[in-house]
């Protein structure tokens, strides 16, 4: 069993001693057998108090490190989006345009804040909320580096499913308590495509855990003897897909698609709480890139730079590719959309879990040799190959009956 | 064991309050700006009004018709997603399990599949028709 998780932390460890050393713990914080440098401030029996505020330091750095990316990611966003369309990107305010971010915040707080008369205000205010906190708490269980994370949960895949899963809840309200028909509509598709998206992406998560053995992050990762994007590119490829239109991403944007329903969900949102949830939609990117970089590509591990660099580095290409994706692809039809998920990844992921269950059959992961490491992914690959262009032949159809024969009753009274 | 347990758990309640904090953080400095006048409040009734193509909206939106296609993605979703819940402890123990274990997640995954297969069959996941 792991030693007290948060041991490795330096400034937990530091804050915690300061605080609440006695003779009790001396173990952790004095060498044992060595004499107790300095009491805790803190009487005998209160070390639960020093825990909470060393959790609470890490915590208000972990959040508000998050934070500042977050704002980088915009930019980044902005710039990256510009270079694809041709064009520069913000560039005016500070160097190279690096403090848009805080432009942005500084106008949306001081924009004026209106509510639709027929909104139901409670929710239209708790509505951005919802959609900010889940975001925030994915953080809690991520391993940033080796030894740095604030939980390590034992269920720590699953939380992080939940969690995430709430957001459509959010977008749900959000529609709703507006009182728009746009939004209506807008929030009927998030809820029809949050959903049917969730099952691939979850199922997707499965292939990695009959290799990994463990639902702890933590244990994901060190499990990984090759990043798991080698054996499981499909699951990885299901994820990417599925989890972009978890987010709400162009190729999937349907439910604040602007050429058919406005802006959805968000049309009646104003001032900072239209921020807020265009903030949350920009942090859950960098979540779900974070839970991607410990699922499928061997987390903060790395050869010759520190682990917390080669967890952002991860991090950022895989932010990078979903820009590339959104700058890539058109917007889907809603039917498509759906179709693409039911039809296309749900059986794919099905296949997925089977085929690597049967490898896990043959093959123990802790003892194969690498070649038969690579043999696995050289057939996971072949598979995902084979089975995406056939599944792409299940899902293209002909025009739509009735539209083909309206189309021949139209040409034949032409006719006559 | 049981004591880390409760520590990460109280430490995740910990995060979820200071979770919570931010955005709460965010709209009252909002509400804050308003009350030094940065940010302008001057409530107009054409400017609080529905926005839907410059007319009034005719009946209430909340209580709207909407498609019923979106019925069965529900119902096709609460039976899959019960599903990932087998799939995930299956999943993490497999290796201890086997074969057995194997044939029969195949067979129950087998049965569900032939109800999607049937909706598929029976055009519940197709928009028109």
């Amino acid at each position: 069993m792991r030693p007290f998780l948060l041991e490795e932390n330096a400034l937990f460890r530091g804050l915690y001693c300061w605080l609440g050393a006695n003779e009790g713990n001396r173990g952790f914080c004095t060498p044992e057998g060595e004499a107790l440098a300095r009491d805790g401030l803190l009487p005998l029996g209160w070390e639960w108090l020093a825990y909470g505020a060393a959790g609470l330091a890490l915590v208000l750095l972990l959040v508000n490190a998050f934070l500042v990316l977050v704002m980088l990611y915009t930019y980044m966003e902005r710039r990256v989006m510009a270079r694809f369309q041709a064009r520069l990107g913000p560039n005016r305010v500070g160097r190279f345009g690096l403090l848009q971010p805080v432009a942005d915040a500084i106008k949306l707080l001081t924009k004026e804040d209106v509510a639709p008369t027929g909104a139901d205000r409670w929710v239209f205010n708790l509505a951005p909320i919802v959609m900010f906190v889940p975001v925030l708490l994915v953080l809690a269980v991520l391993p940033f580096g080796r030894g740095s994370f604030l939980a390590d949960l034992n269920v720590g895949v699953l939380y992080v499913v939940a969690v995430t899963t709430v957001t459509t809840l959010a977008v749900f309200m959000a529609g709703f308590a507006s009182g728009n028909r746009y939004a209506m509509f807008g929030a009927m598709r998030a809820v029809a495509q949050l959903i049917s998206y969730e099952i691939p992406v979850v199922l997707s998560i499965v292939g990695v855990l009959l290799l990994a053995r463990s639902l702890s992050l933590v244990e994901i990762v060190e499990a990984q003897r090759v990043p798991f994007v080698v054996v499981q590119p499909l699951a990885f490829f299901i994820f990417l897909a599925g989890s972009s239109a978890e987010l709400n991403r162009t190729p999937f944007d349907l439910l604040e698609a602007e050429s058919e329903i406005v802006a959805g969900y968000h049309i009646e949102y104003s001032g900072m709480k239209f921020g807020m949830l265009f903030l949350a939609e920009f942090a859950a990117v960098l979540t779900t890139s974070g839970v991607m970089a410990t699922l499928f590509l061997k987390g903060w591990e790395g050869p010759l730079l520190p682990s917390h660099l080669w967890f952002l580095i991860k991090v950022f290409g895989l932010a990078f590719l979903f820009i590339w994706i959104r700058a890539t692809l058109p917007r889907l039809r809603i039917d498509q959309v759906m179709g693409f998920a039911w039809k296309f990844l749900l059986p794919l992921s099905l296949v997925n879990v089977f085929v690597t269950a049967a490898e896990a059959l043959a093959w123990d992961w802790e003892t194969m040799t690498p070649q038969q490491v690579w043999a696995m992914g050289g057939i996971n690959l072949l598979v995902g190959m084979v089975g995406v262009v056939l599944f792409s032949h299940l899902v293209r159809r002909p025009a739509p009956r009735r539209a083909a024969r309206a189309r021949a009753a139209a040409t034949a009274e032409e006719g006559v | 064991m049981l004591e880390d347990y409760f520590r990460q758990y109280g430490l995740i309640a910990l995060f979820s309050g200071v979770a919570v904090s931010v955005p709460v953080g965010m709209l009252v400095l909002s509400w804050l700006f308003s009350l030094v006048r940065v940010r302008p409040r001057k409530p107009d009734p054409v400017k609080s009004s529905l926005y839907e193509c410059g007319m009034a909206p005719i009946g209430g939106a909340r209580w709207t018709q909407f498609n019923f296609r979106y019925y069965p993605y529900a119902l096709l979703f609460v039976i899959f997603d019960v599903e990932t819940v087998f799939l995930y402890p299956w999943a993490v123990r497999f290796h201890q399990l086997g074969l057995f274990a194997f044939l029969e997640m195949l067979a129950f995954v087998l049965v569900l599949v032939v109800g999607l297969v049937y909706a598929w069959r029976k055009r519940a996941l197709e928009w028109e028709g």
